[in-house]
């Protein structure tokens, strides 16, 4: 274990020079680590056995959050939006959890889906609040009372990603060894058993789901300051498809599986752009073909092999 | 009020008519396989391609107009054949029996795969092909204009709902597919070649698919991004008519179609909700869909 964590450490700090060594990667890995928050959440429901094909509708929720705080109320602030969206997804998440984590399997997936397409069409319709499809510009936020440049903006940005995705990091550490992050894998193990323990799945589910949707808001809300212009199209079902397939290519065994993924899937994008720009979602379904078929604890399983194999740390295992 | 609605009620039973072969297609797929195929809607949007190159081919080639329609037919048959065994027997077939997470990750790669060459094929263009839709004109009942294509698409999709049950109801394959469906460890021990009804199986539900992608491109042409469309439209119709059930299908369509119509009417804003606005009301109430069995939860 110690030679992973200086692996990790090695890691994080090859990232945080990337501005000085490689400026043309800060932007990419920006909008990486965003969809990674995100992609970290639909892992966590992955563990419990349930897969949802609505996931980026969090991420559009955040991404539309700090956009409407800007617009709206002129509160500015980079970490006040950044709180303000997180906490914002959390509440919409748990409403929507409240409803959605009685389902199982298919029916949980596809009610995701569903909410999230309702989502995605009021976006692109509901035009004199969302701007339809033409979305919002999010002007650049101020850091702490600051204005700064654009540039000089997304440097800060970028450390305070990276910032967040450590202490993430750190925290889904604690949180997968507690025994709520046990119960999480335990709902995909065995639901009954943990029923018979007193545990009620249905909470367990829905702060599972909350903290799932939180991340995703806290990534969209990254993204949509980055970017800076928020569509609907953040919401479309594919992109809930993208992260599902971003936290498997990672591997949803850890907390830094579906980080690897994503930053993996946006730099091998930024690359493959220019080569095979109308190929590269062949690309992206055959890697996924390769990764469920022969790698499914995804690339996380290639840093950790030598580590313990938890059950819960591959995908569909012990089918219930 | 009537002459009002009745033109409303056959746009929607048109409607219908075109979601029914897609859905019916992925609830068969589904009751005969267990597996709820995201690529689904690309082998719709496959098909609606094959079916606008051929009729543009046709004419370009200065043949008979009228072969536009058996060229509908046969592409849909095209795609079918060559994908519908090819997509089983590779991919569909290595996920039987596993988690619902991996069964729709690997269609979704599919889905991804799928989609880029449909790109690389056929461009990003859109392509409009109404020939088989201006050929049958309109016809008059009571002062009331009817386009006679949709009367053809209604006609059709009843033919196909009564061929589906005549084919599982009273045909050696469609019993078949029953027991496979019931239990197919019993089956293969009673002698059933499960693998040859899953192949059969799947092919048809390409096929029913491609049909519905081939007969909506006079109505609605085709461009990229119809078949993501087209899936989700047709989860939010299987998923209320119940998920396996044929019957279920066809009406969860008319909803469907109803629901879209009277949104265009009275809200258009609300158009693209509406179907799924329907699926989350009806499984709030009924979790199996309006026709589906329930089936005895783990908890």
């Amino acid at each position: 274990m110690k030679i992973l964590y200086a692996l990790f450490a090695a890691a994080f700090a090859a990232l945080a020079i990337v501005p000085f060594a490689a400026p043309w990667l800060q932007f990419v890995l920006t909008i990486a680590i965003a969809k990674g928050f995100a992609a970290v959440g639909v892992a966590l429901l992955l563990r419990a056995g349930l897969i949802s094909i609505g996931h980026a509708m969090f991420y559009a929720a955040g991404a539309y959050t700090a956009a409407f705080i800007v617009l709206r109320s002129g509160i500015s602030d980079l970490f006040v939006l950044l709180i303000a969206s997180t906490l914002v997804t959390a509440v919409i998440g748990a409403l929507v959890g409240a409803y959605l984590v009685r389902y199982r399997a298919i029916f949980f997936a596809m009610l995701n889906l569903a909410v999230s397409m309702v989502f995605f069409a009021l976006l692109s319709k509901l035009y004199g609040i969302t701007g339809g499809t033409d979305g919002l510009r999010v002007p650049v936020p101020t850091v702490l009372g600051m204005t700064l440049t654009k540039a000089g903006f997304d440097i800060v940005l970028f450390y305070v990603a990276l910032a967040l995705m450590a202490i993430i990091a750190g925290l889904g550490v604690q949180f997968l060894k507690s025994p709520l992050g046990h119960a999480v894998g335990a709902i995909h193990t065995n639901e009954v058993r943990l029923e018979y323990l007193g545990v009620s799945a249905w909470s367990v589910l829905l702060i599972a789901y909350t903290i799932s949707a939180a991340l995703a808001g806290l990534g969209g809300a990254i993204a949509a300051v980055s970017i800076g212009h928020v569509l609907p199209d953040y919401a479309y079902w594919t992109e809930s498809g993208h992260l599902v397939l971003t936290a498997v290519l990672g591997g949803i065994g850890g907390v830094a599986g579906p980080f690897i993924g994503s930053i993996f899937l946006e730099i091998v994008h930024t690359v493959a752009v220019g080569v095979a720009h109308n190929a590269w979602n062949l690309i992206m379904g055959a890697t996924l073909l390769l990764v469920i078929f022969f790698l499914p604890q995804g690339l996380y399983g290639l840093v950790t092999k030598s580590a313990d194999k938890t059950s819960s740390a591959k995908l569909g295992e012990n089918k219930s | 009020m009537l002459d009002m609605a009745l033109p409303l009620i056959m746009d929607a039973l048109a409607n219908a008519a075109l979601i029914f072969f897609v859905a019916v297609g992925l609830t068969l797929v589904f009751s005969v396989q267990r597996i709820l195929n995201v690529a689904h809607g690309s082998f719709y949007s496959i098909g609606a391609y094959i079916a606008a190159s051929m009729g543009l081919w046709l004419i370009s080639a200065g043949l008979n107009p009228w072969l536009s329609f058996p060229a509908l037919l046969l592409s849909a048959a095209l795609v079918a054949m060559v994908l519908g065994p090819l997509v089983e027997r590779t991919l569909i077939r290595w996920t039987y029996g596993r988690h619902e997470a991996i069964q729709i990750l690997v269609t979704f790669g599919l889905f991804l795969i799928l989609e880029d060459l449909q790109r690389l094929v056929f461009g990003v263009r859109s392509i409009y092909q109404d020939t088989p839709m201006a050929l049958l004109g309109v016809s008059e009942i009571g002062g009331i204009f009817y386009l006679n294509y949709q009367l053809l698409l209604i006609v059709l999709a009843l033919a196909v709902l009564f061929g589906m049950r005549f084919l599982i109801k009273h045909t050696r394959l469609g019993r078949l597919l029953v027991a496979v469906v019931a239990d197919r460890e019993v089956s293969l021990a009673m002698g059933i070649n499960t693998d040859r009804a899953f192949v059969l199986a799947f092919t048809l539900g390409v096929f029913l698919a491609a049909l519905g992608g081939a007969l909506a491109t006079p109505t609605t042409g085709v461009a990229p991004g119809l078949g993501a469309e087209t899936m989700v439209l047709a989860f939010a119709v299987a998923a209320i008519g119940g998920l396996g059930q044929i019957e279920g299908a066809a009406v969860a369509s008319i909803i469907v179609a109803g629901a879209k119509v009277l949104a265009v009417y009275y809200a258009p804003a609300f158009d693209t909700v509406a179907p799924f606005l329907v699926m989350l009301a009806v499984l709030l109430v009924r979790p199996n869909g309006l026709f589906g069995t329930a089936t005895t939860r783990k908890i």
